[in-house]
C-alpha cells in the first residue's frame, strides 16, 4: 500500500509498504531516516521514539497505515541546519553520549519534556525518560544534560 | 494482509462483521509486538485510530463512559478524581510512550492475566460495552475474562467503551515488579471501598489464569465491617481483620511459577498488597490518610 506522512515538515510518500509494517521501518528503510533506532521492536527500549502529531510514541509500535496523513517529527527534525537543538547540544556538552544508540530516542523524549515542562524536577526528568533504556547506563550524565538544556532554555527566554 | 481503515464506528462494525477474524488495532502496543515478532499474521488489520468517539470519555450520572481508546496518559490526568483506582493503575503501565498510545479497550481485547487495568476495573465494578452490527450489549467485568488471553467478545464484536461507576470512596492499586517503569506485573492488586453500598471490592492481577476477584475475602471483610459498625464509626481496623482479609486474598490466587516469579511468591505478595491497600484506603476513608497513594 501507499503511505503518505508529513515527516519533519515535509510530505513524504512511500510505496509498496507491507500492511503489517511499522512506522519505524518506513522511516528507516523507505524514507532514508535512520536516526530513529531499531532495537527491541516491542516498546521496551524507547530507541525509536518519535513525535506523532506532537506526542512521543514508539515508532516500532505504530502501524505504518496508522501514520497516514499524520505529522511525524524524528530526531533528524530537531537541529536547524548545522545548529544543534538545545537538548542535542547539552547532550554533547554534558558527555551524555557513550555508544550513542539510545541517544536519538532520549533526545526526542527530553525535547518534548522541556517543551511541556520548562523547569522539570529530577522526578519529572526520570519519569519522562523512564521509557528510554541506556545500556551503557550513562543515566547520570543524561540527567545532567537535561538539567543543562533546561537551564539554558530558561536563560534564553 | 489487508489494512482496513474505517472512518466511522458504523464502518468499523461493518468491517468486523465482514471479516470476523480481523484483528483490531488502536494503540498498537500489544498488536504490533505480535506482528513484529511474527507471532501473528492476521489477514486483516482493523485500524480504529480514525474513530474519534473512541478517544472521548463522558460523565453520565454516577458513571463514566470511557472510550475504548482513551490513552492511559489521559486517564492518569483527567480521571484521577472520578476513577482513582484506574488512574493509579494507568500510571504503572509501561512508559510515557506506551501510555500515550495504549488504552483500556486494548487491555481488555488482549485480556492478559497481567493487564494493569483489570484489577482496577474488577474492584470498581465496570461494564464493557461491546457492539456489533447485531446490536450493543454490556458485559459485566466479572464475566468478561474467560481464560488466559480470552474474553467474552463474539467474533463480530468490538469494544466501544467501558462504563465505570465514579468512585464513592477511596480506591487503591498496587503492583509488584522489579522496577517502577517498563514492567509486566509479577502480580497486582486493586481495592475499592464503596461506602454507598457498604461493600469492598477487589481485583487480583497476574496470579491466576484470568484476573479475578477475591470473593471470599470480600465476603469476610464486608461482614466484619458491618458487624463491627465500622462504616458508621470508622475506627482503626482491627489487625486480625486485616490479616484474615489478606490471607483470604492470597487464597484466591491460582498462580503459576514462571520467569517473573514463583507461585508461592505471588500468593505471598498478593496477601501483602491486600493488607497494605486496605490499610491505605481505610485510613483515607477515616480521613486521616492521604487520599491518593498506590505503589509499584
Amino acid at each position: 500500500m501507499r503511505v503518505t506522512i508529513t515527516v519533519n515538515g515535509q510530505q513524504q510518500t512511500a510505496d509498496d509498504v507491507w500492511e503489517g509494517e511499522s512506522l519505524l521501518y518506513v522511516l528507516r528503510e523507505r524514507l532514508g531516516l535512520p536516526g530513529s533506532k531499531n532495537a527491541c521492536e516491542q516498546g521496551e527500549c524507547g530507541s525509536c521514539t518519535v513525535r506523532l502529531d506532537g506526542v512521543p510514541v514508539c515508532a516500532c509500535l505504530v502501524a505504518a497505515g496508522q501514520a497516514e496523513g499524520r505529522e511525524v517529527v524524528t530526531v533528524e527534525g530537531l537541529a536547524q541546519g548545522e545548529r544543534l537543538s538545545p537538548v542535542q547540544q547539552a547532550f554533547v556538552d554534558a558527555g551524555a553520549v557513550q555508544c550513542g544508540f539510545c541517544t536519538p530516542g532520549l533526545v526526542v523524549a527530553a525535547d518534548e519534556l522541556l517543551e511541556r515542562t520548562p523547569s522539570p524536577s529530577d522526578g519529572d526528568i526520570r519519569e519522562a525518560l523512564s521509557g528510554n533504556l541506556c545500556r551503557c547506563t550513562g543515566y547520570e550524565k543524561i540527567m545532567d544534560a537535561v538539567r543543562l538544556a533546561a537551564a539554558r532554555r530558561q536563560e534564553a527566554v | 494482509m489487508e489494512f482496513l481503515r474505517p472512518a466511522t464506528w458504523q464502518e468499523a462494525l461493518a468491517a468486523k462483521a465482514a471479516h470476523p477474524a480481523a484483528l483490531p488495532i488502536a494503540g498498537g502496543t500489544d498488536v504490533m509486538v505480535e506482528i513484529n515478532f511474527d507471532h501473528r499474521r492476521p489477514e486483516h488489520l482493523l485500524d480504529l485510530t480514525r474513530i474519534g468517539e473512541l478517544y472521548e470519555w463522558e460523565a453520565a450520572g454516577d458513571t463514566i463512559a470511557l472510550g475504548a481508546s482513551v490513552p492511559y496518559a489521559r486517564i492518569m490526568t483527567e480521571l484521577r478524581d472520578d476513577l482513582p483506582g484506574l488512574a493509579l493503575a494507568a500510571h504503572t503501565v509501561a512508559s510515557p510512550q506506551i501510555r500515550n498510545r495504549g488504552g483500556v479497550g486494548g487491555n481488555l481485547g488482549t485480556a492478559s492475566p497481567a493487564g494493569d487495568a483489570h484489577p482496577a476495573l474488577l474492584a470498581a465494578g465496570a461494564e464493557v460495552e461491546a457492539e456489533s452490527v447485531r446490536g450493543s450489549r454490556r458485559i459485566p467485568i466479572d464475566e468478561f475474562f474467560t481464560g488466559v488471553k480470552r474474553n467474552a467478545l463474539a467474533d463480530d464484536e468490538l469494544i466501544r467503551a467501558v462504563h465505570i461507576r465514579r468512585a464513592a470512596g477511596p480506591q487503591q492499586f498496587s503492583k509488584v515488579g522489579t522496577r517502577n517503569a517498563m514492567v509486566i506485573a509479577v502480580c497486582a492488586f486493586g481495592l475499592a471501598l464503596h461506602p454507598d453500598t457498604r461493600t469492598v471490592r477487589t481485583g487480583i492481577g497476574s496470579a491466576a489464569p484470568t484476573p479475578v476477584r477475591a470473593m471470599a475475602a470480600e465476603g469476610f471483610l464486608n461482614a466484619a465491617l458491618a458487624d463491627g459498625g465500622f462504616w458508621d464509626d470508622p475506627r482503626t481496623l482491627t489487625p486480625s481483620v486485616a490479616r484474615e482479609f489478606a490471607e483470604l486474598c492470597a487464597g484466591a490466587c491460582n498462580p503459576i511459577d514462571d520467569v517473573r516469579g514463583s507461585a508461592d511468591y505471588r500468593r505471598h505478595a498478593v496477601g501483602v498488597m491486600a493488607r497494605r491497600t486496605l490499610g491505605w484506603a481505610w485510613e483515607s476513608y477515616r480521613g486521616t490518610g492521604r487520599t491518593e497513594r498506590g505503589a509499584a
